[in-house]
């Protein structure tokens, strides 16, 4: 069967949830689709559940985590045909009566809407970080960690190493610390004179000064934690046989060598473009945070009309922004639709522009103090970089010196992002080595063509869209 | 090498891991659960047959699949666990045979 509406969601995140409660009070007529089975995303991953549940777990999961809490509550204020539990599979490039298909699968069937617009509000991912042995049992990500903090109150047991750099490995450790969990060692992997670059954006960063009082007291917080830390951390080896059991590493000269059970991985995080990737949207490479993002217009909106993108899918700006670009978004379709003017629609945009601007004053500081990787291009030969069809670094720069021509190539020559995750975990890095071996732009070298269904279906599932 | 916060007040639920009883608690998610109960090994590699365990847990790396209550691949770091649930690990390619 199939239903007409005026906008499809995709993503219940801080952008997904704005967006659409924007869009409900206007009484547009609204669907939003979410993978997860409750409001949040993953930066607010089971905030309803902590609440009602395990209020105590809010004192360490902290308090940047318990504010989810008055977003959610927002979007469930207003009358939201919210469908969670639903895996979007495909979305049409062509537009029939001013509409475009999509379809999605939940509970083991397909729906097909049509949609006048479709938002997308699909987050982030963490950085795929390709160093030997990263496909153990028991080597996560720290976002990982903190989802599992956050879904079951499960921590790691035995020795648990951090091993990685960025904002989210230190409000990962300041939760660890303040449930009383252990951790065995973190492995700073920062280059050094971050903090010089970074003063220099201490200008505008002073724009938000919360979010520099909150660093601070993270830094402090670690320092005087007696964790052990071993700071300028490179060439990261992970060792184990049927699972990890240690990690080795250079820090400021010297090799070492260290046991572990669990090891958290992290580079930060990138924009998930999986869906934008599907509908042929242009995107761009972003230099500092060395990943694609889409391009948009001022409102949000992608280069394929009534496609519209927000939050960290449309580049890493955080979930407070994530917040205020759904709602420009949301406006900006309230408009298109007749419900409100454009003189209207353009002073509540301008206003939400204005606080993301000073939202984001920390943004360039973040990057100049935790830089994206530099050295993903230069992934040891033998490491792994496709998790799924087991290709490695090496695999991929011969055939570029044989002549492929980019990563739709690759995957003839090597099935590299061909895998059950469908190029997810392996998009990023075969960029970024096949720009340096070339010496092109990563711009010029592109990323896979996304083809539906881009989440793996059963042939019933497929079927079932011919049922009544 | 995993475990859980004592202060819990959610309800405990019973659901079977290659037949095995597992103790989970409701909200929590398929792979949640096992990761608790002490279980990291998941899957195989399709080429190597290494061993593979969840590693993003938030539906990108697709490392935690298993097979749910007789429907194969499924991303169990999505799934809530439910009372009674079967879950097993996979071959992880499937042979095909003559005789069906």
């Amino acid at each position: 069967m199939t239903v007409d509406v005026d906008v499809v969601v995709i993503g219940a995140g801080p952008a997904g949830m704005s967006c659409s409660r924007v869009l409900a009070q206007h009484n547009v007529n609204v669907v939003v689709l979410d993978e997860q089975n409750a409001p949040g995303g993953q930066i607010y991953k089971n905030i309803e559940g902590v609440t009602e549940k395990r209020p105590a777990d809010l004192d360490f999961l902290g308090k940047s985590y318990a504010e989810g809490i008055e977003i959610a509550n927002r979007f469930r204020a207003e009358d939201i045909d919210y469908r969670p539990g639903s895996s979007v599979w495909q979305i049409s490039s062509s537009v029939v009566g001013k509409r475009r298909e999509l379809i999605y699968s939940a509970g083991g069937k397909s729906h097909k809407l049509m949609a006048k617009y479709i938002v997308l509000a699909t987050g982030a991912i963490e950085r795929p970080i390709p160093v030997p042995g990263w496909t153990l049992p028991g080597v996560m990500t720290a976002g990982a960690l903190q989802s599992l903090l956050k879904t079951s109150a499960v921590y790691p047991t035995g020795k648990l190493v951090i091993a990685g750099s960025g904002p989210l490995t230190l409000q990962l450790i300041s939760q660890l610390m303040d449930a009383n969990i252990e951790i065995a060692a973190f492995v700073d992997t920062t280059p050094a004179g971050s903090l010089f670059r970074a003063v220099f954006h201490l200008p505008r960063a002073l724009l938000a000064p919360e979010y520099l009082k909150r660093g601070w007291h993270l830094v402090r917080k670690l320092k005087k934690s007696g964790i052990k830390m071993y700071s300028v951390a490179s060439n990261l080896e992970i060792f184990g046989d049927q699972k990890a059991t240690g990690l080795s590493f250079t820090s400021r000269g010297s090799r070492y060598g260290i046991e572990a059970d669990v090891i958290a991985l992290h580079e930060g995080v990138i924009p998930n473009t999986q869906t934008g990737r599907l509908l042929n949207i242009e995107h761009q490479w972003d230099n500092s945070q060395n990943a694609f993002r889409p391009v948009l217009d001022g409102s949000g909106e992608t280069s394929v009309a009534g496609v519209f993108a927000a939050g960290d899918n449309a580049g890493i700006l955080g979930a407070k922004s994530a917040v205020l670009s759904g709602e420009i978004a949301g406006y900006a379709i309230v408009e298109k639709l007749g419900f409100i003017k454009e003189s209207a629609r353009d002073l509540i945009i301008e206003e939400a522009k204005l606080r993301r601007f000073i939202e984001n004053g920390v943004r360039p500081m973040l990057e100049a103090l935790y830089p994206a990787p530099d050295w993903i291009a230069s992934a040891d030969n033998e490491t792994i970089i496709c998790r799924c069809e087991e290709v490695l670094a090496g695999d991929l720069r011969k055939i570029v010196a044989d002549g492929c021509a980019g990563p739709n190539q690759a995957k003839a020559f090597l099935r590299c992002g061909m895998g059950t995750c469908q190029g997810r975990m392996c998009a990023s890095t075969v960029t970024e080595i096949i720009a340096k071996e070339l010496k092109r732009p990563a711009n010029m070298v592109g990323s896979y063509n996304i083809r539906p269904p881009i989440k793996p279906i059963s042939l019933g599932e497929l079927a079932s869209l011919n049922e009544g | 090498m995993f475990n859980r916060l004592p202060n819990i007040i959610r309800k405990p639920i019973i659901f079977y891991f290659d037949n095995e009883p597992i103790e989970a608690l409701e909200g929590d998610t398929i792979a949640s659960a096992l990761l608790s109960a002490g279980v990291v090994e998941f899957r195989k590699s399709a080429l190597s047959h290494n061993k593979r365990g969840p590693y993003c847990l938030m539906g990108t790396c697709f490392e935690c699949l298993l097979e749910v209550d007789g429907v194969t691949q499924q991303q169990t770091c999505l799934i809530e666990v439910k009372n009674n649930m079967r879950v097993c690990r996979e071959e992880t390619k499937r042979l095909i045979t003559n005789d069906g």
